[in-house]
């Protein structure tokens, strides 16, 4: 493929804010009808260099070819007026409208001056169809489910004349046969001629799907690689710049679960999407949570930390029946919980790091008894430090770090308020490889430290290594509970798919 | 430099002084300021008194805005205020008794809490949308005024009430102590308890506000309340001024004169960071505003005109959007100076 000339060309590319390079002198090929990977850690600058190439942020240098052409990219609407379209992580599309009207926002169909609404939907019936999606084009997208709205964005790039795609973590709320749809999507736009840009955090998907591979890291570039040629060790071995962590980094003692008594146990719980279910959590005993997106297994969290009230069931904490009635309440029992939605339900984005670190701690404390602004920058700095928070500047806003530091700012305000339980959803989601074995890691020291941990994860490798008894959860019930070391991951695969598919 | 510049409240700052200077180069005794009878006296002296009413509303405000709230109801609190106040007065026998007074300040600022109270119940507890659970006060609460002023302007003569608004203590007009002294328990109580902090956390991302514990209902609750016993307070100062509970015209748009103060105080309406400092200058801003077109001759016909156009001119001026322009503007500007100053250089070196 090497002969044929890049449909898109990015050379030299740097992008200055204020007085730091967030991207320096960056060159991107991608070639028609290629599948093209974009590799790094957080904050290596994938996303400024996706921004840079859609026109969102001001390029310092650099230039860029598309079809052999200099292109100046003014802004967004202008790179997709030149066929760059573009699938943000942050689903960037309007839950007030109807799927017809996002499939076709800004360039409806228009009939004497007005909008034909009978061929937008047709339009947008014809394009989801296309993706293997069947629904209901008039109904609001904020009713569906995240998935489905992922599915929408997807169909709103492709359904104009577009040349180059730039997917930006486009498989992180979907499930298995969803991300197998997307997959055979983009084969059919790559046969098509079209340039992909394919961002993800899932190694197994990038080797599935693309045939190049550029790595960039702090910035810069380390190299363009093609996948068949390139070990994936050494993929994260360029990308983390050192020896990687070594993923199963906790020797995992069998923990001494006290005899007996849980440390929280739940029993009938019924709330939101999970029925009936019942756990047990030891002290310092990881519990994996295994299950499909809409399994029930974020309404479990909620439930066991007060964030959704029980329909029905209790929950006992050492033994002691309690009515979390808000997170509030859960936390004055110690029991703590980390939402899968950080940018949503976890961080205060326009709030400094440092604020956020000690909000759990001073909600805790009220209004009155305010913590010593001495105190307080101690604190955070400490816990900064204690994580690796990048960039180690507590005055941020905390809605400007990248994801995976926003989890550990997140992490940090709830290990601040001295937990007990911890009820971590999908903390490692959407972050890179780096970050996910030091929160992995982290994870095994609280444990170790008697700390329970709820742990639940999409990737079912990381439940099992991290997890020391896994619950796996199939259409909101508890199908089974089992010791994370007699599971490989494909058996464990077989019991969260459906049975008559585990039988394929 | 750039220092000041970025500094929020620049811009207020900075459209507040041209007002006064416009004011001072149009008729030089605005500036000055005169001493009688060990008082002073000046046009700068009735801005701060004028604008204790409107300071006191819109410092309730800026809170109840800071949880992504806002509070229409002031108006009308005030009018209720002044109503009960100047009720219990003409009522007693002895009108001019500091006793009497005393329990007619009390008991119409407790009205006013208790009015504030039901506002937040709507909002925080029962989750009405603020506009509407605040529009139901606005609209009945003038009724509520009239109600208890029997339909009539009840007017009193009581020398320790008109006390508030009119007197002097040290120098200065008591309504400007008493909007010193809301400004002063407001920076305080933000500054030395965690509610600063935790309003604008509740009010830039409630959900996430709560997974962390903050009691974002108790929060909202006394945003509510405090702007009500503060438009209490200024119900009473308005009604102290003019010797009578006006139910129609006390504090009439004053909660859109105070939203406007604490956005042109640099508080985004969507909630969030707030700042005090900023809405002190924005009703200054306003009050001075105010003052300028009495003291310009403007006819009162053109006033609303006059004063619309200069607030948005000074809204224009603090957008960031046109400072964008501006600073883009002037920077092209000094380079093609500097460009054609080379040239000539060049040409003379030639």
């Amino acid at each position: 493929m090497d002969q044929a000339s890049p449909l898109l060309q990015v050379t030299g590319a740097t992008v200055r804010f204020g007085a730091d390079a967030v991207l320096r002198r960056v060159d991107l090929n991608l070639y028609p009808g290629e599948v093209h990977s974009l590799m790094g850690e957080n904050g290596a600058g994938k996303s400024t260099l996706v921004k840079a190439i859609t026109g969102a942020v001001p390029w310092t240098e650099g230039r860029m070819t598309l079809a052999g052409r200099d292109v100046q990219i003014a802004s967004t609407e202008h790179a997709i007026g030149l066929g760059i379209s573009t699938v943000y992580q942050e689903i960037d599309l309007l839950p007030n409208l109807s799927i017809a009207e996002n499939v076709c926002l800004g360039r409806e169909p228009r009939r004497l001056g007005v909008i034909d609404r009978a061929a937008m939907r047709r339009r947008a019936r014809e394009v989801l169809e296309g993706l293997g999606l069947e629904v209901d084009t008039s109904a609001l997208l904020g009713s569906q489910s995240v998935a489905v709205q992922q599915l929408v964005a997807i169909a709103r790039a492709i359904s104009t004349d577009c040349r180059v795609l730039i997917l930006d973590e486009p498989t992180s709320s979907l499930d298995l046969d969803e991300v197998a749809e997307l997959f055979r999507i983009i084969r059919e736009l790559k046969a098509r001629g079209v340039a992909i840009l394919f961002i993800s955090h899932f190694l197994d998907q990038v080797y599935e799907i693309c045939d190049r591979i550029t790595v960039l890291r702090d910035g810069e570039l380390v190299g363009e690689y093609l996948t068949d040629e390139l070990l994936r060790v050494d993929l994260v071995q360029k990308m983390l710049g050192h020896e990687g962590a070594p993923l199963r980094a906790r020797d995992r003692e069998t923990p001494e679960r006290a005899s007996g008594e849980a440390l929280v146990s739940g029993r009938g719980i019924s709330a939101g999407g999970v029925v009936e279910a019942d756990v047990d959590l030891g002290a310092g005993e990881v519990l994996g949570v295994a299950g499909l997106l809409g399994s029930g297994r974020t309404s479990l969290a909620r439930a066991l930390t007060g964030v959704t009230r029980l329909d029905s069931g209790i929950i006992r904490i050492e033994g002691e029946t309690t009515d979390l009635e808000s997170p509030r309440t859960a936390m004055s029992l110690g029991v703590v919980y980390s939402s899968e939605n950080r940018r949503r339900d976890g961080i205060v984005a326009e709030m400094s790091v440092l604020d956020n670190i000690t909000l759990g701690l001073q909600a805790e404390r009220g209004i009155i008894r305010r913590l010593p602004p001495a105190h307080r920058r101690e604190l955070a700095m400490s816990w900064v430090d204690a994580l690796d928070i990048r960039p180690a500047d507590v005055d941020r806003p905390a809605g400007t770090l990248s994801g995976g530091n926003q989890q550990k700012v997140l992490l940090a305000r709830l290990l601040a308020l001295a937990p007990r339980v911890l009820v971590l959803d999908e903390p490692t989601r959407g972050i890179d490889v780096g970050t996910k074995v030091e929160i992995q890691n982290l994870v095994g020291e609280m444990a170790l430290n008697g700390v329970s941990v709820v742990f639940i994860s999409a990737e079912l490798e990381e439940v099992l290594s991290v997890g020391d008894r896994v619950v796996v959860l199939r259409d909101g019930r508890i199908v089974d509970t089992v010791d994370a070391s007699s599971l490989t991951t494909d058996g464990l695969l077989a019991l969260v798919a459906r049975p008559d598919e585990s039988e394929v | 430099m750039t220092g000041i510049f970025k500094n929020r409240l620049f811009w207020p700052v900075v459209s507040l002084l041209t007002l006064v200077v416009v004011n001072t180069i149009a008729r030089p005794q605005f500036i000055e300021i005169t001493m009688r009878d060990g008082r002073l006296y000046g046009a700068l002296i009735d801005i701060l008194r004028n604008s204790a009413p409107l300071m006191l509303v819109a410092l309730g405000m800026t809170i109840v805005i800071a949880t992504r709230g806002i509070d229409l109801s002031v108006g009308a609190v005030m009018a209720v205020s002044g109503a009960v106040a100047l009720t219990i007065i003409d009522g007693s026998g002895n009108p001019g008794s500091l006793g009497t007074v005393a329990v007619a300040v009390v008991v119409a600022v407790l009205v006013a809490l208790v009015l504030g109270v039901w506002n937040g119940f709507l909002v925080a507890v029962l989750k009405i949308q603020p506009i509407i659970a605040t529009l139901v006060l606005m609209l009945a609460g003038r009724g509520v005024a009239l109600l208890i002023t029997g339909g009539f302007i009840t007017t009193v003569n009581s020398d320790p009430f008109s006390f508030i608004a009119s007197g002097y203590v040290l120098l200065l007009p008591v309504a400007f102590f008493i909007s010193v002294a809301a400004i002063a328990v407001m920076s305080l109580v933000e500054r030395r308890t965690a509610l600063g902090v935790l309003t604008e956390a509740v009010g830039i991302n409630p959900e996430a506000s709560r997974l962390a514990g903050v009691r974002s209902r108790g929060i909202i609750w006394s945003a509510y309340i405090v702007s009500g016993t503060l438009a209490g307070v200024a119900g009473i100062i308005y009604a102290s001024n003019i010797k009578a509970a006006d139910a129609n015209a006390a504090g009439l748009f004053i909660e859109l004169y105070a939203i406007l103060a604490v956005v042109l105080g640099g508080t985004s309406l969507s909630g969030g960071k707030f700042s005090l400092a900023g809405t002190v200058i924005g009703v200054l801003i306003i009050q001075t505003l105010d003052s300028t077109i009495l003291f310009l001759g403007v006819p009162s016909a053109q006033s609303p005109v006059f004063f619309a156009i200069v607030v948005v001119v000074v809204v224009v001026v603090q957008s960031s959007r046109v400072r964008g322009a501006l600073s883009r503007a002037s920077a092209s500007l000094t380079r093609a100076k500097t460009d054609t100053d080379d040239r000539e250089k060049a040409e003379v070196a030639r």
